[in-house]
């Protein structure tokens, strides 16, 4: 029984068949094999590596936010509204980390 | 059953929802975003840590990255079966739903055993909240490690019995003593978890209280809920994992 009255064709009214969720769950499985590849091989320096795998992890988030917590099937208003202060509050976050590379250049023991 | 009781007086009282989907969801979603910005803090204080000392511990050898690997194939395999157990709630398949939700609750588990067994050997080896025998001039590092990887095992628990009180309703109240229980005397009195294993009684009372308090039966919106909260505890370990774990592998 629904809560608030839903428009018709929208938000929760789909049929969906398992297919995707299974080759979304390949693919999370298959990024993380070579995340743990990449790290083993110590293929990069440790600040891009930090880099590379933090863009390999919000790849996998966007996989599970938009597939598997379906906000892809949810109304444009509701993923915009969403996902705007998400990432606007995480990325003010970022303002510490110019503080990180100076201590890290000022060679504090 | 409404959320919120509505009068009929007030004006738009039955225009649709804003955001086209129902209350608890758009609540759960709210809940999501906040805890998101814990988790985030937490997940920015360690990689300021990690970047600002170049002598940052390396302590986890193969044994550990095997170990966090299989955590985070549990982790991605449960969010898999939630979200199968999502499709058959919707479909009104109550016996495949709740053999759904019970897979993602072995799987989450699972997750919790391994990561207490890795608990249990870091701080065999000396690793304590402010020291660590691998690097002594970087005390945070205990610290800013069980804070971190202490709050989503919780999450993961909180998870679990969430999922139970869903799938079992007052059978789930048994099951989670026994479990209780069990994990007291089988863990060692010098072990951490002897006394952390005190959490699932705290969370027995909670869901106690629910069941009893206001009893129902749990719907596909429910479901969905709790599948939203399972998802993002998932979400939350792809960060942990590369940011904590590979990020610290020992290469011999």
């Amino acid at each position: 029984m629904h809560d608030v009255a839903l428009k018709p064709g929208v938000a929760a009214v789909h049929e969906e068949s398992r297919t995707p969720y299974y080759f979304v769950w390949v693919a999370l499985l298959i990024l993380t094999g070579i995340e743990v590849v990449l790290t083993y091989n110590q293929v990069f320096a440790p600040v891009r590596m930090l880099e590379v795998l933090m863009g390999l992890s919000v790849i996998k988030s966007a996989m599970i936010i938009f597939y598997f917590m379906h906000l892809k099937f949810e109304i444009a208003r509701m993923k915009w509204v969403l996902m705007v202060a998400l990432v606007v509050c995480l990325t003010l976050m970022f303002v510490f980390f110019a503080d990180a590379f100076r201590i890290l250049s000022l060679g504090v023991k | 059953m409404a959320d919120v009781a509505v009068q009929h007086s007030v004006a738009g009282a039955y225009e649709p929802s804003l955001f086209g989907t129902y209350s608890k969801k758009i609540g759960m979603w709210l809940f999501l975003l906040s805890d998101s910005l814990t988790f985030g803090a937490l997940l920015f204080a360690y990689s300021y840590g990690r970047i600002s000392t170049p002598n940052w511990p390396t302590p986890f050898g193969k044994s550990s990255i095997i170990n966090a690997t299989v955590m985070t194939v549990c982790l991605l395999s449960s969010s898999l079966t939630m979200v199968l157990g999502v499709l058959a709630s919707k479909k009104g398949d109550h016996k495949a739903t709740v053999k759904w939700l019970l897979a993602t609750m072995f799987f989450g588990a699972l997750f919790v055993v391994l990561h207490a067994k890795e608990w249990s050997g870091l701080i065999h080896e000396g690793l304590r909240p402010f020291s660590n025998p691998w690097a002594k001039n970087v005390p945070q590092f205990g610290g800013t490690f069980f804070t971190l990887t202490g709050m989503h095992m919780l999450h993961v628990t909180i998870g679990v019995c969430y999922l139970g009180v869903v799938a079992l309703r007052k059978k789930w109240i048994p099951i989670l003593l026994g479990i209780w229980l069990l994990g007291w005397l089988l863990t060692p009195a010098t072990n951490v978890f002897h006394i952390g294993i005190h959490v699932l009684l705290l969370v027995a009372a909670i869901s106690a209280l629910i069941l009893f308090l206001k009893p129902k039966v749990y719907d596909a919106h429910d479901v969905e809920i709790a599948g939203l909260y399972w998802h993002f505890v998932d979400l939350v370990w792809m960060f942990i994992f590369p940011l904590v774990y590979l990020m610290s592998t020992k290469v011999v």
